[in-house]
């Protein structure tokens, strides 16, 4: 094997902010060949689907409305894989945020005050944190891996949502179909511009904080020393077990607070299907973003853009907007690939016996 | 055929898949590799063999179309964590995520199309004896050969396997791809036996439960087959108490398969003895040789 990967001497800070641009741009290319085999124009295609959503207010709001899910999701979720925990339940947490949060209207559609839309977002927040403590609970008292328990949550929360809003939950106004009565007044969150609701400043804010705690605070310096150095973690006498239930609470939370707020904006009810994927959609934001909060931001744009012209692709081009997930799966592979650069390098290896005579570098 | 038979019967044929897919993973993991693409591999193995068998009309080609698939979504994720040495549980979760949006992409004209069914033999799925005799081909190979001690020997320690001359990544790619081909024919058993049709889907976290059973089995081919039937009754218990309405929640029963999986995965995890034995000290470890 002429080339091989060879180990950087540091971390190449350069490569780790390029890699997500590389990633993107081999991401469109990829696009444009799957254009060109469907026989659509590349370029109109990749028009279409990753810059007219941008041309118009409507759908910048749109792409506004769908990043604030992603990035809620998204910064807990980096916060948790920087300490090297697994949370890849984060769509079960969404769920049990929306079903806790959306239980107060539903048994209560008379209250209406300030009081209703701050209890329903508690009760989101503590939905979703319930749900990621039961995976975090089994990882720190009985070992299991948390990866498979929060993903089989995911199931669980489902399905126990769809029981609800199919049987006692069910608008009885609601002409048997499976959703619960629609939300209004106080039950939703009140409009900043257009299309945008106040959630957007809770993903801002949620960003902004978690920025500072992971770069300034010792909490920050402990989750990422957990997760690089767990050895030294302990002898600093970092508790992981604190560690790993602190990161899916919080996770877990900022999941639960997105599910109230999509179903107490956007969906403005509670039916089988509240999310398109967000919780798993955000697993690539949090990569995208460099697992940095503030990079969560952008990755959430993106990947929010990516929903918006899979959309424009399936009216303008007659796709299927299925391709949206293909588009976001091909481009979670280009960043791991790309990140391999940021520790290694690769170096053309001359011929065994040269390599063996020349002297040591 | 009487009633215990038929329902026997059922439990096995939802037992397959978990086990064949659970098989490959098995094998994947024992060679040091984590690859949580399981469900990925598994869906495009479905939809690749509903696909194939369907425009063939040939359900034969459709299964070796579904074990192509797996193959190709493992050489994948191979060519990432083993060339590149990216980190395998996002590798795996991005597998995961990429085959469910392709296949749902890919399979969106089979819907509702009828398909090819497997033809039975003596009354029962052909895969049902071959998933048998893969684990005692696994069984043999893994503990009675000397492949299957160099793959130990990867998983266990692969410093000590290069430094002995043995060439840790070929190894490794071999058992990728072993898994994913054994991922991609369990796949291919859900569209071409188990439902002879496409469903986006389909496999739902099926491919999850696998990965879970392979530490349920504590790294051990035979202990696989007890766990995948174990589920595989789970399941069918499900939909058997469901036909007798007793009023309990369909979504209720559904749900018992993911619930009994992290039941199962505290108690065998709880015991260090069971996981600490035979769990490959290598998993998931990243491997580039010293130049």
């Amino acid at each position: 094997m002429p080339l091989v990967l060879e180990k950087r001497a540091e971390r190449s800070t350069r490569m780790a902010l390029l890699s997500p641009v590389i990633a993107i741009a081999l991401t469109l290319i990829t696009g444009a060949v799957l254009f060109a085999i469907r026989g659509i124009e590349p370029l109109h295609g990749l028009y279409v689907y990753f810059v007219e959503p941008l041309t118009q207010m409507w759908s910048v709001e749109q792409l506004i409305v769908k990043a604030t899910p992603l990035v809620l999701i998204g910064v807990g979720l980096a916060v948790c894989y920087t300490a090297n925990v697994w949370n890849i339940g984060a769509e079960g947490q969404f769920t049990m945020g929306a079903i806790l949060g959306g239980m107060i209207p539903v048994l209560f559609p008379a209250w209406q005050s300030p009081l209703t839309l701050i209890t329903m977002l508690l009760f989101g927040i503590l939905g979703g944190m319930a749900w990621a403590a039961i995976p975090a609970l089994l990882k720190t008292r009985f070992n299991a891996n948390e990866i498979l328990t929060s993903l089989m949550l995911v199931y669980v929360a489902q399905l126990l949502l769809d029981w609800l809003v199919r049987g006692p939950w069910r608008d009885p106004q609601g002409f048997n179909f499976p959703k619960t009565i629609t939300f209004d007044g106080w039950q939703l969150l009140p409009m900043l511009s257009g299309s945008i609701h106040l959630g957007v400043l809770f993903a801002l804010a949620a960003a902004l904080v978690l920025a500072f705690v992971m770069a300034r605070m010792l909490k920050g310096f402990e989750i990422r020393v957990s997760g690089n150095a767990p050895r030294a973690g302990r002898f600093a006498g970092f508790s992981r077990p604190r560690t790993i239930m602190f990161c899916f609470l919080l996770s877990g939370g900022l999941a639960g607070l997105a599910g109230i707020t999509e179903v107490a904006s956007v969906v403005a009810q509670l039916q089988p299907q509240i999310s398109p994927g967000y919780g798993f959609t955000a697993i690539i934001v949090a990569f995208l973003g460099r697992l940095n909060p503030i990079g969560a931001i952008f990755a959430g744009l993106m990947l929010a853009l990516s929903y918006l012209g899979g959309e424009a692709a399936q009216v303008t081009l007659g796709l299927s907007d299925r391709i949206a997930k293909v588009f976001q799966g091909i481009l979670l592979f280009y960043i791991l690939a790309c990140d391999t650069l940021i520790l290694y390098r690769f170096r053309w290896l001359k011929t065994q016996v040269s390599a063996a005579v020349q002297p040591a570098e | 055929m009487d009633a215990t038979t038929a329902v026997f019967l059922t439990i096995v044929t939802a037992a397959t898949p978990l086990l064949l897919a659970a098989l490959g993973e098995l094998v994947t993991e024992r060679s040091g590799v984590l690859n949580l693409g399981v469900e990925g591999m598994m869906v495009m193995g479905a939809v690749a063999g509903f696909g194939a068998g369907f425009l063939s009309g040939n359900p034969y080609i459709g299964i070796f179309a579904a074990i192509l698939a797996g193959m190709a979504m493992a050489l994948l994720f191979g060519l990432l964590t083993l060339t590149l040495v990216t980190n395998q549980v996002a590798t795996g979760l991005s597998l995961t995520l990429l085959g469910l949006g392709l296949s749902g992409l890919l399979g969106e004209s089979f819907v509702g199309e009828p398909g090819v069914r497997l033809p039975k033999w003596l009354g029962i799925d052909i895969l049902i004896p071959v998933s048998f005799i893969l684990v005692a081909a696994v069984s043999y190979v893994l503990f009675r050969t000397k492949i299957g001690l160099v793959i130990r020997a990867v998983g266990d320690s692969h410093a000590s396997a290069h430094a002995l001359g043995y060439r840790v990544t070929l190894v490794r790619y071999a058992c990728v791809l072993f898994g994913g081909a054994c991922s991609g024919l369990a796949g291919g058993y859900l569209s071409l036996a188990y439902t002879p049709q496409w469903v986006e889907n389909m496999t739902a976290g099926r491919g999850w439960i696998a990965l879970a059973l392979v530490v349920f089995s504590s790294w051990l081919p035979w202990r696989l087959v007890v766990g995948a039937y174990l589920f595989g009754a789970i399941s069918i218990l499900a939909y058997t108490v469901q036909t007798f309405a007793l009023g309990i929640p369909s979504q209720l029963l559904l749900s018992l398969p993911y619930i009994a999986t992290i039941l199962a995965l505290v108690l065998i995890s709880a015991s260090r003895r069971l996981t600490r034995s035979n769990a490959p000290a290598c998993l998931g470890q990243p491997f580039v040789p010293d130049r």
